[in-house]
């Protein structure tokens, strides 16, 4: 064995966190993504048994079985993942549960499913692979398709595309970001902030369809992402227990405390935005999609509301481990409840 | 004199929805129950929260039978809107308590009856200035009324009021006065009546209950160590997680932190429901979800995927009259043939089918060992008439055995083994092992897919693995052919018999009553799971003819049974269909076999 392997801080190789071969489209946005998820994960320590890695139906939903192939996985059905990741936490709330999604897996069949998990505020971080079509089913546009942008049969889309950072934000997610599949370095800390966060993390993420929605007129492809990205900030994500060396002019760096006391470095790129502001992400979002540009980066952030788990008052002990001796009522309960004629 | 019945009628209250006639009618039933006598409610009731009409039946049996009955011997008539139909359903020989502004003339003025006017209005105007409760209170005057004329003695009464309102002791009293109002007039003001009387006896009620079965299967759930519970409000279901929440909430909060052992989310809609349930039992969770027929027609996807990837979770379906919204407060063993097979493609699901309440409590219970015990949804089948009616029935058993639950492998577990396969069939009873996502063991995790897999649950397209697969599943059912909960046989060597399931069971008791009457024997099955006993067979093979009861237009056993069953036993089956929406009767069974088995009587003038 070579002595020369890198390991993470929880002491395991970069390979660990590796998955089977993709069997995706050579180039497709997605498997751009699930690099850069071995790379977070890698760095942020996630131990592979706790990492419960889900999905709804789509080539983006294939990608869990692409990354940490010691993990469980479940890939469930088509737009119905948030349900099943809301009802895996709540049986283990020790689990880190990571969700992996469609742009029509989420805003099209599970619109509903998306924002309840979003209103409940489960405790996980939730990927949107926006591609802005249906890879899977051969390139039906999808909901997050802007109007005016074109298929590639020539066809245009008429209706306005639903913005998903937008609606989790008015929903009251309380981790909202954007993001793009060939920009890791962007990327791999806003996925660690999201694995850090306690709540709903959503980070939505345009990724690019190089086999149906990568033409001239598509506004979700790789040219036309790279012109119009505009990115607020370069994040960096600090492990709790590690020392923040700010070697950045003051006011240029904002830094935020997620719950488990790790942080976020968002560095200033243009003026000042503040990610804890609900009103000036909104502005910032509609502003920039009327100039026409994907404003990426940490959009909102909340790190005082509680999560499903915390508010429903479970027990530390994971309700899928607990016995007979914490369920049944004992006997005399038993018998004062069904005492005849009571 | 007129022919006496003593604890032998039934009692019918006509009144408005939402006038809170629920109460009173349950305090009368519960004062008759408490003088050993048998009683069977039945609620028939609009799909409506105030004003329209509502109907509950009293069944008073010496013998104990618990199924609805035609017949209306005593009517409580305080609803105007149904004035007319409500004296026409009485009969003959009978007797009318009614409001005494109503009109008998006409129509309405029979001979063959008796009626007792009672101001009920005006006395609840008088009496109880508070026009809110005024309702409520008119309804306890009949109770005193009644009483009074059946005889009931007031202690019983008063005890029966105690139990109604134990949550709320300040209401005693004042519902009290309002029976005593209306013992009050009766005495003043009625005559007194002998043919229709109640008298304590004894050796048929005691040590029996009085629940519900969504109650009775609530509390199966807890028993059996359910932890999530996910629904989306619709009736007839709602009260099994309504009551589910209220035992969570005394059961199973610490005392001291406030922490809880249950997780419980109103759904959005049911396909979440399902979807929480079976990420639930993914995890390693005992989850279940209630719902009735437009609920299940949603989780038929998540349904399937349970079926397919195996997964435990526990589905209570308290069917109610369909197709569509259909009579959503009406009652129907509709659903039978469409949970069995729930999604589309190969599937075949476990089902049990409860009668009673006591099965209601523990097939509500058990559902959690099979569902975990074959990694697949289990599917509880109640109705309307078990889960929201009011039923005698014998003790609830304490659980005497720990969980079952099933093949999981641990931590421990895999450091033995070299290598293990999710969907490997070790044991030859097509059930293989899981594991549970956190378990510590870099072998512990797979990939749980919906789409087609091999053995060590890899992605797989090829023939020869998907056919292996299904096979396996279909070894699964097989298995659970012999698990599930097992008919229940009544015979008696005759060469006729019956098979019914759930609670047609309650008719089939009294239909085999009457045909006993006639000369007429018949052995009796009782089905409370699918898939099929091999007992089912062999009971219709040591039988010339065996009809099948049940309440569907389609015979939905019926048809499993033709599907499953060798030809020459089919050749034997007649199905006997109830499908208006009420509970079936005791005739709705025994006439189709009186005309189908007895020589037609000589006709003489
Ligand atoms: C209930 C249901 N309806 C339709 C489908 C077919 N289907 C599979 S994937 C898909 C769209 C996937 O689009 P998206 O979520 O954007 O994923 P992508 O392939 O683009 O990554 C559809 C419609 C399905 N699997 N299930
Ligand atoms: S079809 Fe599009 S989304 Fe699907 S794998 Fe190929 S490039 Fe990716
Ligand atoms: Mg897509």
């Amino acid at each position: 064995m070579s002595t020369t392997t890198n390991l993470n801080i929880i002491g395991l190789p970069r390979d660990v966190y590796k998955g089977l071969p993709t069997t995706l489209c050579a180039g497709c946005g997605h498997n751009s993504i699930t690099n850069h998820l071995v790379k977070a994960l890698y760095d942020f320590g996630a131990q592979p048994h706790r990492l419960a890695k889900m999905s709804g139906i789509g080539c983006s939903s294939k990608t869990p079985a692409y990354f940490v192939e010691q993990a469980h996985g479940f890939n469930g059905l088509h737009g119905r993942m948030p349900s099943a990741a809301t009802g895996a936490k709540l049986a283990n709330r020790d689990l880190l549960v990571l969700g992996i999604s469609g742009d029509g897996d989420t805003a099209s069949i599970g619109l509903g499913q998306f924002c309840h998990m979003i209103r409940r505020n489960v405790d996980c971080t939730y990927i949107i692979e926006n591609n802005g079509c249906y890879g899977l089913t051969k390139g039906q546009f999808s909901a997050t398709a802007d109007a005016g942008s074109k298929q590639k049969n020539g066809k245009i889309n008429d209706y306005a595309a639903i913005d998903l950072c937008g609606l989790a934000i008015e929903l009251g997610a309380t981790f909202v970001a954007r993001s793009f599949s060939g920009d890791g370095k962007q990327l791999v800390p806003l996925l660690q902030a999201a694995f850090a966060h306690k709540g709903a993390a959503v980070l939505d993420v345009v990724s690019p369809c190089v086999t149906f929605n990568d033409h001239v007129g598509s506004t979700k492809s790789y040219a036309y992402v790279k012109e119009h990205d505009f990115a607020l900030h370069a994040p960096d994500f600090i492990m709790h227990g590690k020392e923040i060396e700010v070697d950045y002019e003051p006011g240029t760096v904002q830094s935020i405390e997620l719950e488990d006391g790790s942080h976020v470095l968002l560095r200033k790129l243009h003026g000042d935005y503040d990610p804890t502001n609900v009103m000036g992400a909104l502005g910032t979002i509609h502003e920039a999609r009327e100039r026409g540009e994907l404003v990426t980066g940490l959009l909102y952030v909340d790190t005082k509301e509680t999560d499903l788990c915390e508010r429903e008052h479970l027990s530390e002990t994971p309700l899928a481990q607990l016995r007979e001796e914490d369920l049944r009522l004992s006997r005399e309960e038993f018998a004062k409840l069904t005492t005849p004629l009571a | 004199m007129p022919l006496r019945r003593i604890n032998d009628f039934t009692i019918r209250v006509a009144t408005v929805n939402g006038s809170g006639s629920q109460s009173s009618n349950l305090v009368l039933s519960n004062a008759i129950f408490r003088l050993g006598i048998p009683v069977a409610p039945k609620n028939v009731f609009p799909s409506n929260i105030e004003g329209l009409p509502t109907w509950y039946d009293i069944r008073v049996t010496p013998k104990g039978y618990q199924c609805r009955t035609r017949e209306v011997d005593v009517l409580v008539a305080l609803d105007a809107q149904t004035w007319r139909e409500d004296v026409a359903g009485v009969k003959a020989g009978g007797m009318i308590v009614h409001e005494s502004t109503y009109p008998v003339s006409g129509e309405t003025q029979r001979d063959d009856v008796t009626y007792f006017a009672v101001p009920f209005l005006e006395m609840g105007k008088k009496n109880f200035p508070n026009a809110d409760l005024r309702k409520y209170l008119i309804n306890m005057i009949y109770v005193g009324v009644v009483a009074e004329l059946l005889g009931i003695d007031e202690t019983t009464v008063d005890e029966a009021v105690r139990t109604q309102f134990r949550s709320k002791p300040a209401a005693v009293e004042t519902n009290m006065n309002a029976v005593r109002l209306g013992v009050g007039y009766a005495r003043e003001h009625l005559p007194k009546q002998e043919t229709f009387r109640v008298e304590r006896m004894s050796g048929k009620t005691e040590g029996l209950l009085f629940l519900d079965g969504n109650r009775a299967a609530a509390l199966g759930c807890i028993m059996g160590g359910c932890t999530v519970a996910a629904w989306y409000p619709i009736t007839p279901s709602s009260s099994l997680c309504e009551a589910f929440i209220t035992l969570a909430e005394k059961y199973r909060v610490d005392p001291q932190t406030g922490e809880k052992r249950v997780a419980v989310v109103q759904a959005e809609d049911e396909l979440a429901a399902a979807g929480i349930v079976f990420g639930a039992g993914w995890a390693g969770a005992r989850a279940m979800t209630s719902t009735s027929g437009p609920g299940l027609s949603l989780m038929a996807e998540y349904s399937g995927f349970g079926y397919f990837a195996e997964i435990p979770g526990v589905i209570f379906d308290v069917q109610r009259a369909g197709p569509s919204t259909g009579l959503p407060t009406r009652t129907m063993q509709g659903d039978v043939a469409f949970a069995y097979a729930l999604s589309h493609g190969d599937t075949k699901h476990i089902v049990l089918l409860p009668a009673t309440v006591e099965e209601a409590y523990a097939f509500g219970m058990e559902a959690f060992d099979l569902a975990e015990r074959f990694q697949t949804p289990v599917f509880v089948l109640s109705d309307l008439d078990l889960g929201m009616n009011s039923w005698m029935s014998r003790p609830l058993q304490y659980p005497e055995k720990p969980f079952d639950r099933g093949k999981v492998l641990t931590a421990q577990d895999l450091a033995k083994l070299d290598s293990w396969g999710r969907y490997r069939d070790i044991d030859g009873d097509g059930i293989p092992y899981r594991t549970l996502p956190g378990t510590h063991h870099e072998n512990a995790g797979f990939f749980t897919r919906g789409t087609g897999h091999d053995e060590q649950a890899r992605y797989s397209e090829d023939p020869q693995t998907w056919q292996r697969n299904l096979d396996r599943l279909t070894r699964k059912h097989e298995t659970a052919r012999q698990r599930v909960p097992q008919p229940i046989a009544e015979e008696a060597n005759c060469s006729v018999g019956i098979i019914a399931y759930g609670t047609t069971h309650h008719a089939v008791v009294e239909a085999r009553d009457i045909l006993r009457d006639d000369g007429l024997g018949l052995d009796y099955l009782r089905v409370r799971a699918l898939p099929l006993s091999p007992a089912v067979a062999d009971f219709i093979e040591r039988h010339e003819r065996v009809y099948v009861a049940e309440q569907n237009r389609d015979g939905q056993l019926y048809g499993i049974m033709r599907a499953e069953l060798p030809a020459h036993l089919i050749a034997r089956l007649h199905s006997i269909r109830h499908y208006d929406g009420v509970p079936i009767d005791a005739h709705a069974i025994a006439e189709p076999i009186q005309a189908a088995e007895l020589e037609p009587a000589v006709v003489t003038d």
